[in-house]
């Protein structure tokens, strides 16, 4: 019987027939749609991916007029982190002229909003001087990171301490204590960079810490949106289901706890983000065709119910890209194939 | 992973629209297709064009909105994003801001 080279949610290569392909993929849509009650996965759209995964092909692509548009995170961080030595302003100048970037994005190398705060009167310069020198729209991003109010990082008393002695009460009032903290951080560097003239904000892996954390950030956003009613917001979620670490915060009388996508995008669009990013996370020990069977599902009912654009999370670890600092391009040109072709999606 | 995605969904940037599809996206809301034929409408060509990079250099050229490649006396920066808010008939942040620091708007 003939096998298919793919991969597994760890980047490792595998070998399938077509007919466990097709199990994975069933068994996928299945899931995404019993976990978050949406439609699964048509047999018109079963049958696309089986033949993405069969095709030998190493680099595909979605169809010529599909194009989407590609917004990041962390932007200039990323040539820090392989070593390259350039300034940031360097970095946007590469994404925006050799790497056919569609948006750019400038960051801190520590890729929070606290602590950016201390240093923001550096930052602003350097977006300033980007802002002259570039063309595509530059964000300001970083990550809302509500662990860093915890001690030892940061002023309120850790949860992860308190929970296991049963003081569920004292770990709640902490979380919501950090949740101020953070709201604060978020409005002042937001502020502060879209008045040096930031296209947008970008909130990074948002929800990151579990549902106290997206409730700061959907409050740091209402605040942000009624000051600044043309400024661009982007959200992008750290994962598929909102952790209930604190388990009774409520947003617009929906408690944030166990949200799926779909339900994470009414709420974002409630505060009044612009732009909003779903993300899947990766199983590292299912394959490929299963795990972008998955996202792809989940990503469709936040294109198909939403009303702003939706650009999917897909770095490593989500979307469908296998959890592994290089990822094949194998694996993440299906990824990016199936999410803009079968998601739907408005960017990635 | 830039490359990758770039290559097998982008639409490329300054190579073609995207920029200008983005910004669509940003300042308006729209959705890809409908920013797309925005911008195609703007810009006076079909909507298969808007991500063909050798259509879109002739018509950056032509609209001087900045391109790849460093030509002489191209716009490269702000001058482009004057050019492409008056174009596509939405308001710029930076540009915004520029025209009130020189004392071009109160």
């Amino acid at each position: 019987m003939e096998k298919y080279v793919t991969r597994m949610g760890d980047g490792f290569k595998v070998e399938m027939t077509e007919a466990e392909i097709q199990r994975d993929i069933e068994n996928a849509t299945q899931d995404a749609s019993n976990r978050a009650k949406i439609p699964p996965l048509t047999e018109d759209e079963m049958r696309y991916l089986v033949e993405l995964f069969k095709s030998p092909d190493n680099a595909v692509g979605v169809k010529r007029g599909n194009e989407v548009v590609l917004s990041y995170d962390s932007g200039t961080t990323k040539f820090k982190r392989a070593n390259v030595s350039v300034s940031k302003i360097q970095s946007l100048q590469i994404y925006e002229r050799m790497l056919g970037a569609d948006t750019l994005e400038l960051a801190h190398i520590d890729y929070s909003f606290k602590p950016v705060k201390p240093i923001v009167v550096f930052e602003q310069p350097i977006l300033e001087q980007a802002l002259l020198m570039t063309i595509p729209p530059l964000f300001y991003g970083a990550m809302p990171n509500l662990g860093l109010y915890s001690q030892p990082d940061g002023p309120c008393p850790n949860p992860a301490d308190l929970l296991p002695k049963g003081k569920i009460a004292e770990a709640r009032a902490s979380y919501e204590e950090a949740v101020e903290h953070a709201v604060k951080d978020m409005v002042y560097v937001g502020s502060e960079m879209y008045e040096s003239g930031a296209d947008g904000i970008n909130f990074d892996t948002a929800a990151a810490a579990g549902d106290a954390e997206f409730l700061a950030t959907l409050k740091a956003i209402e605040i942000l949106r009624k000051k600044y009613p043309k400024m661009c917001i982007m959200m992008g979620m750290a994962g598929e289901f909102i952790l209930g670490m604190h388990g009774e915060v409520y947003y617009n009388n929906v408690r944030l706890a166990g949200l799926y996508p779909h339900k994470q995008l009414e709420l974002a669009e409630k505060a009044g983000v612009t732009i909003f990013g779903p993300t899947t996370n990766i199983v590292t020990n299912r394959s490929l065709p299963w795990n972008i069977a998955r996202a792809v599902n989940f990503a469709q009912a936040c294109a198909d119910q939403g009303h702003i654009p939706c650009h999917a999370c897909m770095g490593m670890g989500v979307g469908g890209v296998p959890l592994t600092p290089s990822p094949p391009v194998d694996a993440l040109a299906r990824a990016s194939k199936a999410m803009v072709e079968l998601g739907r999606m408005d960017g990635l | 992973m830039a490359i990758s995605h770039g290559i097998a969904s982008g639409m490329g940037g300054i190579r073609t629209s995207g920029d200008l599809v983005a910004r669509m996206q940003m300042t308006r809301g729209m959705k890809i297709r409908e920013a797309k034929k925005f911008v195609a409408e703007k810009l006076k060509i079909s909507v298969a064009d808007v991500a063909d990079p050798v259509v879109m250099a002739e018509v950056r050229e032509e609209l001087d909105i900045g391109m790849v490649n460093a030509v002489p006396r191209v716009t490269k920066g702000m001058d482009a994003k004057f050019r492409i808010a008056d174009i596509l008939g939405i308001e710029i942040n930076c540009v915004s801001r520029f025209k009130r620091k020189v004392g071009l708007t109160a």
